[in-house]
């Protein structure tokens, strides 16, 4: 089984406008949306949910009024300042350590899983989409993506699948490092901003760290045709070849405000580049 | 005051907009960079960086000479950092949290706590703002430990203006909580809007009030207006698609800067959120 995941450093460099076009032309496949924050996959490949399923993940604690005797032992240790000096407990401060569990002299303190959000299996006009939504303000997106491609893997292996593509999030952390573990290649998807060359080089890092390889495309590579020269060269040097350039057009923005992928819209330039990348990507992977 | 510059989707224009303010508050201002990801404000502001700090997690050293594999640091971690093997101990210092519960629950003292270096925080001067940013470590998971040495630089006594990372999550609250305002920037397309209106349920538990900015206004849908009007929140700004704003952007120039006549529209911002503040008090 393969699995390519779809990352950029930079937000908004089109990382979905590609996966919704790679659904449309990979044949056999599982798709997943590992931006379990602020996934936006779905809105492109008209789902119907068949499974829900809750996330439990990360612990608060809570103070039991009658039990506690104000010792102050909770507020003196915890490191994340999640215990007023009334007792309140901050849930959102609160990192789920359990140290004041463990110190509480008078067995005040519960410690409880949160419930942290949902992940869902949903048929899509294209294949089976993995999917999740992390409640708002909560930890462990990490966990929730691992929880995603965990389930992609098994559906796929249910249903013989060879390949899973995921639609990462933006960033280097904890959600991008739980995406591209052990994945077979990595696409980046950059843009000819310094910004862009910037994080580019930041991400290309991240996956050499892991070993996972990595080639690059440059969106909207006429907006900056001198920035995207460096990029060619920047990636050169790092050893991550470039293999796609696709040109800025107004038709991406059209087709999501239709909420089709790109490459269903329209036939014109755009779609040409996306549809040859995928052909290079899959001969890579 | 401090006024904090988020959106759920990534790339709708936070950094273009936190510099920009910035920029045209003229004196007394602080610019905290938040995205300690892929923080990118210095490619705008190009402060003279002045220090530059280490930020790092303490972590469990094991002195195996005095330990006797009770299991109390284990059965302690929630993060499963720390595990014994028969008569070893092994720690995973990228899994540990630093909350400190095993050093301090060894009974027999044998947990003492190095630091783990994570990333840096770097302090300095661009003309009249107070710059400061995080870099994460390449490789390095944990962002929110980062965050919060960042946001120690603080300086109340200026206007502090917080560019956060995209998404939802822990590195974002981490960012915005205590600000006084938060502007959510997002574009018109039905990703701008779905992101946005996660983004607005994250202010609205934490109670701080916010506004919309609309970037790249007029190409999309007018759903946006639509979601803002319907739920009454105010539109501060719309900036228009504008092939000479996104050149000016991709070389890493500021809005202010390279189109002068939008400085007085930023200070409008500023104005319009010190008035919201001044009937809310």
């Amino acid at each position: 089984m393969k699995e390519l995941v779809v990352l950029s450093g930079k937000g908004g460099t089109g990382k979905t406008t590609i996966v919704g076009s790679f659904a449309a032309l990979a044949k056999d496949k599982v798709l997943t949306d590992c931006d379990v924050d602020a996934a936006d996959l779905h809105l492109l490949l008209q789902t119907e949910t068949v499974l829900t399923n809750e996330f439990w993940g990360g612990k608060t604690v809570y103070i039991d009024r009658k039990r506690c005797t104000k010792c102050g032992l909770c507020t003196d240790v915890c490191r994340y300042s999640a215990i007023s000096n009334d007792y309140e407990v901050d849930p959102i401060s609160c990192e789920g350590c359990g140290f004041c569990f463990n110190v509480c002299p008078a067995d005040a303190i519960e410690i409880k899983e949160n419930m942290a959000g949902h992940w869902f299996v949903s048929n899509t006009k294209y294949g089976l989409l993995v999917h999740a939504k992390l409640g708002i303000a909560q930890e462990n997106s990490g966990k929730l993506v691992a929880t995603v491609r965990q389930n992609a893997r098994a559906l796929a292996k249910e249903k013989n699948i060879d390949l899973i593509i995921s639609d990462g999030p933006p960033g280097i952390g904890c959600p991008v490092i739980s995406s591209l573990s052990g994945a077979n290649l990595a696409l980046l998807v950059t843009e000819p901003t310094l910004s862009g060359i910037h994080d580019l080089e930041r991400v290309i890092g991240t996956c050499q760290h892991f070993g996972v390889p990595a080639v690059v495309c440059i969106n909207k590579y006429d907006i900056n045709e001198e920035n995207s020269r460096v990029i060619e060269g920047n990636c050169k040097r790092l050893g991550a070849e470039v293999i796609s350039k696709i040109p800025f057009d107004n038709v991406v923005t059209e087709a999501l405000v239709h909420g089709v992928p790109v490459i269903e819209y329209s036939d014109g330039k755009v779609s040409k580049q996306i549809a040859k990348l995928w052909i290079q990507t899959e001969k890579t992977l | 005051m401090i006024v904090s510059v988020a959106s759920g989707k990534g790339g709708t224009g936070k950094t273009l907009i936190a510099t920009s303010l910035a920029i045209s508050l003229g004196k007394d201002v602080q610019l905290l960079d938040c995205d300690v990801e892929e923080p990118d404000a210095h490619i705008f502001l190009k402060p003279e960086i002045k220090r530059s700090e280490t930020a790092s997690i303490p972590v469990p050293q094991v002195d195996e000479s005095k330990c006797t594999y009770c299991r109390k640091c284990v059965e302690a971690c929630a993060f499963h950092a720390i595990a014994v093997l028969a008569d070893h101990i092994l720690v995973f210092p990228e899994l540990c949290h630093g909350c400190g519960a095993c050093s301090y629950l060894c009974p027999e003292n044998a947990i003492s706590e190095v630091d783990r270096p994570i990333g840096v925080v770097e302090t300095g001067i661009a003309g009249d703002i107070d710059f400061v940013h995080g870099k994460l470590n390449i490789g390095e998971a944990m962002a929110p430990p980062l965050i919060r040495a960042v946001k120690k630089k603080l300086d109340r006594s200026k206007t502090v203006i917080i560019d956060v990372p995209p998404g939802t999550s822990c590195p974002v609250v981490e960012s915005i909580e205590g600000s006084d305002y938060c502007l959510l920037v997002t574009e018109p397309t039905p990703f701008g809007l779905n992101d946005l209106v996660l983004a607005v349920e994250v202010v609205r538990k934490l109670g701080i009030p916010f506004g919309v900015i609309i970037n790249r206004a007029g190409f999309g849908d007018t759903k946006t207006e639509e979601y803002c009007a319907c739920e009454n929140i105010p539109i501060l700004l719309s900036i228009p698609l504008d092939t000479e704003i996104a050149k000016l952007y991709s070389r890493g120039i500021t809005l202010v800067q390279g189109m002068p006549e939008w400085r007085p529209k930023f200070q409008q911002i500023y104005d319009d959120i010190v008035n919201h503040m001044r009937i809310k008090t």
